[in-house]
């Protein structure tokens, strides 16, 4: 059927995302419906990997249009199928409606949440079925691989990495050309490559993204990345928990080896590279590099003292070159289009764009990939629709549970590694939680911190015993225990970790404390002094509801529902709340018809 | 090796490029704390007791895990630094259960020192106060006790176990605060594929890893006026003990141990020296027969109880290599109950035997249930050296100033091979020297098999070559066996001891150990050995005088039945 000419292709996402809200049912509901009105010839249906609207999906896009279709289940594919591909009639009802005009849209080029993204890493997610090596090779794919491997030499493809400006995307921003070039300077008999998958921050997604809808731009981009640094070996360390992306690169794997891309003489170069694929059971820190290792070794994952740095003494104690997806995932681009095309985009220290995943309390939830240098507002305003239900915006935490939180003052902050970390978060690998104000900062602190001091290897001293000391500190501050002199312990805890932690886990971890004492400390105050969690989060802390008595008409509907029975009185007479026994839940405050109940 | 040009502390020093600012630091006298660091072992850089501040940057670095650079400006003392150390060892102490009085590490612990030098107050800890971890103490034993609530999770016992030793009896399990280091599926102590070695509570810091006590039980014995104590000190004491007193290493005191047992009142006291010439005896007739074809080479040696369990896990087809004859320990205990008795007339009923031992696996090897030669249990109890060493502090007895005295008779009595069985490549030395003589008559020159983990030497004896090695440490022990196993060694006589640098390095000595240490000790017995009038095991009167009158014969009937023992093949985990 690969030959054949369609009138039509729909897309369908079949990310995880997708999947998980239907897009497997819709598929095979089209299929049918197709099948029922004899246009299973003249209309193709191409799996696709993310879009990066999740928020939105099952997500199908109908071309030759390009016709969006948001949010579409199995009920729909039957009008889909009359109206807009035998009628050639847009369905507008499942079309996108941007939230802040309630204007409905119909290319997908027009939404916002697209227009203001560049795609490099993502530039195929979406567009091409993963599983099919030809529909990469037909964009171009493996162009950037043939050209290395036919035309360059080792030291030129390294200086063209470092010509790009590209930092290491899975949080550190090392200058990837540097790494290559330490790497391509050891000398050893065996050298190994290895793409760090092990996507741990909770809510990135973006790694598994694009390996599950574009596979093979990874192979590329480590095949680059082998032949400059001289390995004949590579490992993908993937997520167990990742099964689809781990299920298409292994397919994306076997057809490359069947198309002489992968194993022996590739392009018939002489050069040689066979990848493998390792599982990771899930440990936040084997995202470390030499942690990572340790895993790939059969060892326990905990991190090993650097230097010797992976360059020198890496796998097996051989040289090793370790970047992350994203990293390898704009290999290709910069060397099809060349150093000076990747500078052209973002700004003068972070060069090229980022791929974050944008979730918490904003509209459009999903995957964006932006120029470096975009400005938070941008990205969480214009991309990302606003904040939901009129709310209030309060911070954004960027950096994964390592990162820091920022204020509205830095709204205007240009995304970059460097203004970033003066601003006391980090890229990290690029997640990005927006908070309103029903968010209490304490709260999220102690949220992340949780994260990290659960996950920690337990092999330092201050990042085991350190984060413990803060997370109960935190507790008790949310619990209303809070003591005097607990915001300075924190401080003092947080830097010290900080600065005599083995690695980057307790070198970052206290970072969503740190930085919420620096731009909310009137939050923790308020929690310590006043006995009062401003957000009303922290229910230790929150007040008991009462019932306003002349509103009140005695319907009994509140009582019905408290958990604890504290609402007591007689129908048709204004009822009560008992402060002593009331939990401060709020269930009750929605049921009353006539907005009689609110919080003391 | 190119040289490196850094400051430190304001003084400058010239070191390795490889060196770490730690080891660039000894160099010039600056001392800097350390915990999880030990210079046997591998990096682990987990402690971070030893940051110090790089003056350019500002940053404070683990000094064990940072190489040094030229040109690089260390500070170790600035009160960023130390203040660095402290709250990490204030972050331990924070859970750790701190009851330092009843510890067996009080007074001889790294962690205890390190809180007291870094100038650690009680509000310093009480400050991060929160949940502490609680697990069970492991005392199944028979030799080890584990008390993880003192862990502090420095792994030296982890990586002796695993690089040194070649177990892995103990690893990390668990993440963040409820990290813990403990056997395979925390199988307790007793059913696991450990060799009770020791190794690892010879370099645990606190008191997370002991020996099992057998203090009291001894106490005990030697207050009962019905019993009749017979003690056995094991060669390498002499040569350990007088650490505990402040004494340099390698010092020998055999003369002030011998008047130290006496005063408390033990009735006997001999020599595991003595018993170590009879096992030359009984082991050099097992090694001479395997020489003339009944039986097959290599022989390997028996005396170490560490080797013989991990040989029963790991190596069970060559258990038939392994000589039948039991350690010494075992041979003279067996005696203590016959021999003795039938010398001097005691009721052997009321005779309890006490060995003070450099090992801990000793502890397990009176145990084996297929030990005992005479009707009753041969060793009632063991002694480590470090035990040892309490009781007499507890008895208020001031070691360094008592007068030399010598063994009581009988058995007391030993050559300079027994002496030397107390390092490695000793039983070796010990062993062709007697079986050289026996075959030709003429005397063996030193083999000096030296220190090295394994090693080999030839020995013309006669028209016959014999190919003699030695391997100490088990991870050594394994390398060298599995060439026996492939069929790749030709050697005919093979020494196995379970500890680096055999029991000089055993996991009863003197803490805190190091193979600089174990070397001197090793030294001190070998001048025993130089300088002693007999050193050869077949002329220790005491041992002629047992055969003629008692045993009979090497290898005879009696000798067999009290001498001489079997193994068991044990699973490998």
């Amino acid at each position: 059927m690969k030959d054949s000419i369609y009138r039509s292709h729909v897309l369908i996402c079949t990310g995880t995302g997708c999947v998980s809200s239907g897009a497997k049912t819709l598929k095979d509901s089209l299929a049918e419906e197709l099948a029922a009105n004899d246009l299973s010839g003249e209309i193709k249906i191409v799996e696709t990997g993310c879009h990066g609207f999740c928020e939105k999906g099952p997500i199908m896009i109908v071309y030759p249009e390009g016709v969006f279709y948001c949010e579409v289940q199995s009920d729909d594919v039957a009008e889909i199928v009359e109206e807009h591909l035998l009628k050639g009639r847009t369905v507008e009802r499942l079309l996108f409606k941007e939230p802040m005009t309630e204007e409905q849209i119909p290319s997908y080029q027009d939404i916002d949440f697209y227009k203001k993204q560049q795609r490099i890493a993502l530039a195929n997610c979406g567009k091409i079925d993963p599983e099919d090596i030809d529909e990469y090779i037909a964009l171009g794919g493996y162009e950037a691989a043939g050209k290395v491997l036919t035309e360059m030499d080792a030291q030129e493809v390294v200086n063209t990495i470092k010509d790009s400006g590209l930092r290491g995307r899975g949080g550190g921003g090392f200058p990837t050309g540097l790494k290559w070039q330490f790497a391509k300077n050891s000398e050893s008999d065996k050298k190994y490559l290895i793409c760090n998958a092990d996507e741990g921050d909770p809510g990135a997604f973006m790694d598994r993204s694009i390996l599950e809808g574009d596979p093979h731009r990874i192979i590329e981009g480590m095949l680059v990345a082998a032949y400059a640094i001289g390995a004949d070996e590579g490992y993908v360390y993937v997520r167990a928990e990742y099964p689809l992306a781990i299920k298409r690169l292994e397919k994306a794997i076997e057809d490359a080896e069947e198309y002489g891309l992968l194993g022996d003489d590739i392009f018939s170069s002489g050069f040689n590279f066979k990848l493998h694929i390792k599982k990771g059971a899930g440990a936040f820190v084997c995202g470390e590099e030499t942690a990572l290792m340790n895993s790939i070794e059969g060892k326990r994952g905990m991190p090993t003292p650097r230097p010797p740095y992976p360059a020198v003494r890496g796998l097996w104690g051989k040289p090793t070159n370790i970047n992350n997806v994203e990293t390898y995932a704009n290999i290709p681009y910069i060397i099809n289009e060349g150093a000076d095309k990747f500078t052209a985009i973002g700004t003068e220290g972070s060069s090229g764009t980022k791929v974050f995943a944008l979730t918490g309390k904003i509209n459009n939830t999903g995957l964006v990939e932006v120029p470096m240098g975009t400005t938070l507002k941008e990205v969480i305003f214009e991309i990302g629709g606003g904040l939901g239900q009129g709310k209030k915006f309060k911070a954004v935490q960027t950096g994964g549970p390592s990162g820091g939180c920022l204020p509205e003052d830095y709204l205007d902050l240009p995304i970059d590694y460097d203004s970033l970390l003066d601003a006391g978060t980090m890229m990290g690998s690029g997640g990005m939680v927006v908070m309103d104000e029903d968010s209490c900062m304490v709260d999220v602190a102690r949220f992340f911190l949780n994260f990290t001091q659960s996950e920690s290897c337990g092999k330092c001293t201050p990042c085991r015993e350190g984060t413990k000391r803060m997370l109960e500190i935190l507790n008790r501050i949310t619990d209303g225990e809070g003591k005097e002199g607990d915001i300075d312990l924190l401080l003092e805890l947080g830097e010290h970790i900080k600065s005599t932690s083995l690695c980057g886990l307790g070198q970052s971890a206290p970072n969503p404390v740190l930085s919420t004492v620096r731009y909310f400390r009137d939050e923790y105050e308020a929690h310590i002094h006043d006995g009062n969690c401003p957000a009303g989060v922290c229910e230790d802390l929150a007040g008991a509801y009462v019932i306003d008595e002349e509103a009140c008409i005695g319907c009994s509907k509140c009582a019905k529902v408290c958990p604890v029975d504290a609402i007591s009185g007689e129908i048709k007479n204004p009822f009560t709340i008992d402060p002593d026994v009331c939990i401060a839940c709020g269930a009750c405050e929605p049921e009353c018809p006539v907005d009689a109940i609110s919080q003391g | 090796m190119s040289k490196v040009k850094l400051t430190i502390d304001e003084q400058t020093v010239e070191v390795d490029e490889d060196s770490s600012i730690l080891e660039a630091a000894k160099e010039i006298g600056v001392d800097i704390p350390i915990l999880c660091y030990h210079p046997d072992l591998s990096l682990h850089g987990a402690c971070r007791v030893c940051v110090v501040e790089d003056e350019e940057s500002g940053k404070l670095l683990a000094s064990c895990a940072s190489p040094v650079r030229d040109g690089m400006k260390i500070n170790t003392r600035s009160m960023k630094a130390r203040k660095a150390r402290r709250r990490n060892v204030e972050l331990l102490l924070a859970n750790h259960p701190n009851d330092c009085l009843g510890c067996d590490r009080n007074n001889h612990c790294e962690l205890q020192d390190l809180t007291y030098e870094l100038g650690i107050k009680s509000e310093d800890v009480e400050k991060f106060a929160g949940e502490q971890s609680e697990y069970e103490i492991d005392e199944t034993g028979p030799a080890l006790r584990r008390d993880p609530n003192k862990c502090v999770l420095c792994g030296r016992c982890v990586r002796i176990c695993e690089e040194v030793q070649g177990v892995s009896a103990l690893q990390f399990t668990e993440r963040g605060f409820n990290s813990i280091v403990t056997t395979a599926f925390d199988l307790p102590q007793a059913e696991i594929n450990c060799v009770n070695c020791g190794q690892c509570a010879t370099v645990c810091p606190v008191g997370a890893i002991t020996e099992i006590s057998e203090i009291d039980k001894v106490w005990a014995a030697l207050e009962d006026e019905d019993k009749h104590v017979l003690v056995q000190t094991a060669p390498s004491i002499q040569a350990t003990l007088g650490e505990e007193f402040g004494m340099e290493t390698g010092t020998v005191v055999r003369g002030k141990m011998v008047a130290a047992l006496r005063k408390l009142g033990f009735d006997q006291v001999f020599s595991t020296d003595f018993a170590a010439d009879l096992t030359i005896l009984e082991e050099g007739s097992e090694f001479l027969k395997k020489l003339n074809g009944e039986g097959e080479l290599p022989h390997i040696t028996s005396c170490c109880p560490g080797w013989v369990k991990g040989a029963e896990h790991n190596f069970p087809d060559l258990l038939k290599h392994v000589s039948s004859a039991k350690s010494p320990m075992q041979m003279f205990s067996a005696l203590s109950k016959t021999y003795y008795p039938d010398q001097t007339g005691v009721d052997p009923e009321k005779i309890y035997t006490v060995a003070v031992m450099p090992c801990t696996a000793k502890k397990f090897e009176k145990d084996r249930e297929e030990i005992n030669g005479s009707d009753f249990k041969d060793t009632d109890a063991v002694l480590t050296t470090r035990e040892f060493a309490r009781m007499i502090k507890e008895m208020g007895i001031d070691f360094t100033s008592l007068p030399e005295e010598d063994f009581d008779e009988l058995m007391g009595e030993s050559t300079g091979a027994g002496t030397i069985f107390g390092t490695t490549g000793g039983v070796a030395e010990a062993a062709v020297r007697t079986v050289k003589e026996k075959l030709t008559g003429e005397p063996l020159e030193r083999l000096n098999l030296g220190f090295r983990g394994i090693n080999e030497a030839e020995v013309r004896i006669g028209d016959r070559v014999i190919k003699v090695g030695i391997a100490n440490g088990f991870g050594n022990a394994q390398k060298l066996l599995e060439k026996v196993r492939s069929g790749e060694s030709d050697l005919d006589f093979i020494e196995i001891m379970a500890c680096p640098h055999g029991c000089v390095g055993g996991g009863g000595q003197p803490r805190p150990a190091t193979n600089e240490k174990k070397e001197k000790r090793g030294q001190g017995l070998a001048a025993i050995d130089d300088t002693s009038k007999i050193r050869k095991s077949h002329e220790n009167p005491q041992i002629i005088k047992l055969y003629d009158e008692f045993l009979g014969e090497p290898l005879g009937g009696e000798s067999h039945h009290l001498l001489h023992t079997k193994y068991k093949a044990r699973p490998k985990n």
